[in-house]
């Protein structure tokens, strides 16, 4: 009786461990930006749909856990909404992990106030001021007399990085609070009288409650919406931002056959539905050198990009 | 066949001993671990300035870092005494009630209902901080935002209420009957005999329960990241967001680079807090066995 308990236990650990090997062997991690979560979550569903047997399973936790997880071989892709950095860089290479980059999408990182503030335009050098925390009051940017709350993410997240390096310039206000996700923003702004956010642009699509802000990066060349498809992609919208995805080395099998897909019409149909932007021809030529779909020069970066900063 | 047994006595003694000395070793090698990685951030990092001042902005990039976490040990022990003071008067309160005037049948349903509390996960606790105690919180002190202390303190106390409730029940419950028959027989009401001779004389389990429930209000990592709103500046009162020691760990242990002045300044607010949970547990100990002796 015991012999039989024995075997049992020994075959049913032996189907397990080939299972577990099985899985690695065909399934896709992703991990990463919260940003990016929505949109390849639905893109892997529309992907996983046409190909059967194929799996894919996407989680968040944030830019930089997700290139963490890449560079500790933890993930297959890494989705990222700000560039690598170059420390990022050195601790792949010295895990013998080569980061490759691919733009999936475009986004208009949005700037989002209470429906009932009267304020629905600020510049860039405003929004750094608030966040900084140099302007703590909406009368001082001719609002009413409101306490400003500021609303941000936690430090593993590549939206946090974006607009501090990029939009602030400067380091946050210890007074703002720290979400969890874009959604959790989104939420708190719309209860908040006073509160101000900012979020990936396929969080405020369909959002109620909340004003999205017309952003100038200079006001006398006018104001932006990042609702505005148009705006985004010419660039004129100013915290234009492309979204990231990370992985090791030229990428084959299951993860090469999914990027293509992701790049496709389809796929950027989906992104377009999901609130984010189309990437535009450049990006192509980029992502087709790391795909090795053809041999043309990378595409150089927007100036918004962290890229040029951190030295990728 | 008497050899054979003898070595199974012997084998079930070396098992045993081993299981009893692993925890401890678990324990110390826990404790080397955390010096040994929090160590070297105290060449950095001068330890007055880390353990006082409040200027954690440790990925700054146009300042140079800073390393204090004041705020945070502030933030830590307001969220947990704020819990401790709504848990532990309901706590022996229910416990009391339990112990002594409910009815066999009440007792039956409400027991195990307690039990489960202590089972809900305490991201369902914090997502509860989110819809439902934010707002409420929100409206009645008239704020912009309901994530604060405050709403800490109260899910905590949610969390900690569990245990309070069965161990200080335990412990009225241990009281002999004797006690409770003398002090009726002396023409004592029942509220005179619940809160002067069969509270204080349960006291040692009634103190232990309520430092385990401070233990758990202070490891608690999910709910306060999810419900206080994670502001790092010092806190104003309750009602100011506040970062608590294991949400800053939470947030930021996942995507620090390895051996970096940041990774070990993570380690060292760790071993802060295992060293404050340390002497909590120690002093319901030492609070146990003196209460143990008065009662013997």
């Amino acid at each position: 009786m015991r012999k039989i308990i024995c075997l049992i236990t020994m075959s049913a650990i032996l189907l397990l461990g080939a299972n577990i090997a099985m899985a690695k062997s065909d399934m896709v991690e992703i991990k990463g930006s919260d940003t990016l979560i929505n949109v390849v979550q639905k893109l892997a569903e529309t992907y996983m749909s046409g190909h059967p047997g194929s799996r894919i399973s996407v989680t968040g936790g944030g830019s930089g856990t997700g290139i963490a997880a890449l560079i500790n071989k933890r993930c297959d892709i890494a989705n990222s909404s700000r560039g690598i950095k170059s420390k990022e860089v050195e601790d792949a290479n010295t895990q013998g992990v080569n980061p490759k980059r691919v733009v999936v999408a475009i986004d208009g990182l949005s700037i989002i106030t209470n429906a009932k503030n009267p304020i629905d335009r600020l510049t860039v050098d405003e929004i750094g001021k608030i966040y900084r925390g140099d302007v703590k009051n909406w009368k001082d940017l001719g609002g009413s007399d409101t306490p400003i709350n500021l609303y941000g993410r936690q430090s593993n997240s590549g939206t946090y990085d974006f607009m501090k390096e990029v939009v602030m310039k400067g380091e946050y206000s210890p007074n703002m609070k720290s979400m969890n996700g874009n959604a959790q923003i989104v939420e708190a702004v719309k209860q908040d009288l006073g509160g101000i956010g900012y979020v990936g642009v396929g969080y405020v699509k369909d959002a109620a409650g909340i004003t999205v802000m017309q952003v100038a990066s200079d006001p006398t060349l006018g104001y932006f919406s990042p609702l505005n498809p148009m705006d985004v992609k010419s660039g004129k919208y100013p915290i234009t931002r492309p979204l990231n995805q990370y992985l090791n080395g030229d990428p084959k099998g299951a993860v090469k056959d999914f990027l293509v897909f992701e790049l496709s019409k389809e796929g950027q149909d989906i992104v377009e539905s999901e609130g984010f932007f189309a990437i535009p021809h450049e990006y192509h030529k980029y992502n087709n050198s790391t795909l090795g779909r053809t041999g043309e020069p990378e595409a150089k970066d927007t100036k918004y990009s962290v890229e040029g900063r951190d030295g990728a | 066949m008497a050899k054979h047994s003898n070595l199974k006595e012997k084998f079930i003694h070396g098992l045993f001993l081993f299981n009893g000395l692993l925890v401890v070793i678990v324990l110390a090698g826990i404790f080397v671990l955390l010096v040994s990685k929090s160590a070297p951030a105290f060449k950095e990092i001068p330890l007055w300035g880390f353990l006082f001042k409040s200027t954690w902005n440790p990925t700054a990039t146009f300042v140079s870092p800073t390393y204090g976490m004041g705020s945070m040990l502030v933030s830590t022990f307001m969220v947990s005494i704020g819990a401790l003071a709504i848990a532990v008067p309901l706590g022996i309160g229910t416990a009391a009630y339990l112990s002594d005037i409910a009815s066999p049948r009440v007792r039956e349903i409400a027991k195990p209902v307690i039990e489960i509390l202590a089972g809900i996960p305490s991201v369902v606790i914090g997502f509860l901080g989110i819809v439902l105690v934010g707002p409420v919180i929100s409206k009645i002190f008239r704020l912009s935002s309901g994530l604060n202390a405050l709403n800490g303190s109260i899910l905590l106390a949610v969390m900690a209420l569990p245990t309070i409730i069965s161990l200080t029940e335990d412990a009225l419950k241990s009281v002999p009957l004797s006690f409770k028959e003398a002090s009726l027989a002396l023409g004592a009401t029942h509220w005179q005999t619940i809160v002067k001779v069969k509270i204080p004389a349960a006291a040692s389990g009634i103190v232990a329960a309520c430092m385990l429930g401070m233990g758990r209000a202070i490891g608690e990592t999910m709910t306060v990241l999810m419900a206080t709103g994670c502001s790092i500046a010092m806190p104003k009162g309750f009602l100011s967001s506040v970062q608590t020691i294991t949400s800053t760990i939470a947030i930021e242990l996942g995507e620090v680079p390895y051996n970096t002045t940041h990774y070990y300044a993570l380690f060292a607010i760790g071993l802060v807090l295992f060293i404050i949970t340390f002497i909590v547990n120690m002093i319901s100990d030492i609070v146990l066995h003196k209460y143990q002796k008065v009662v013997k």
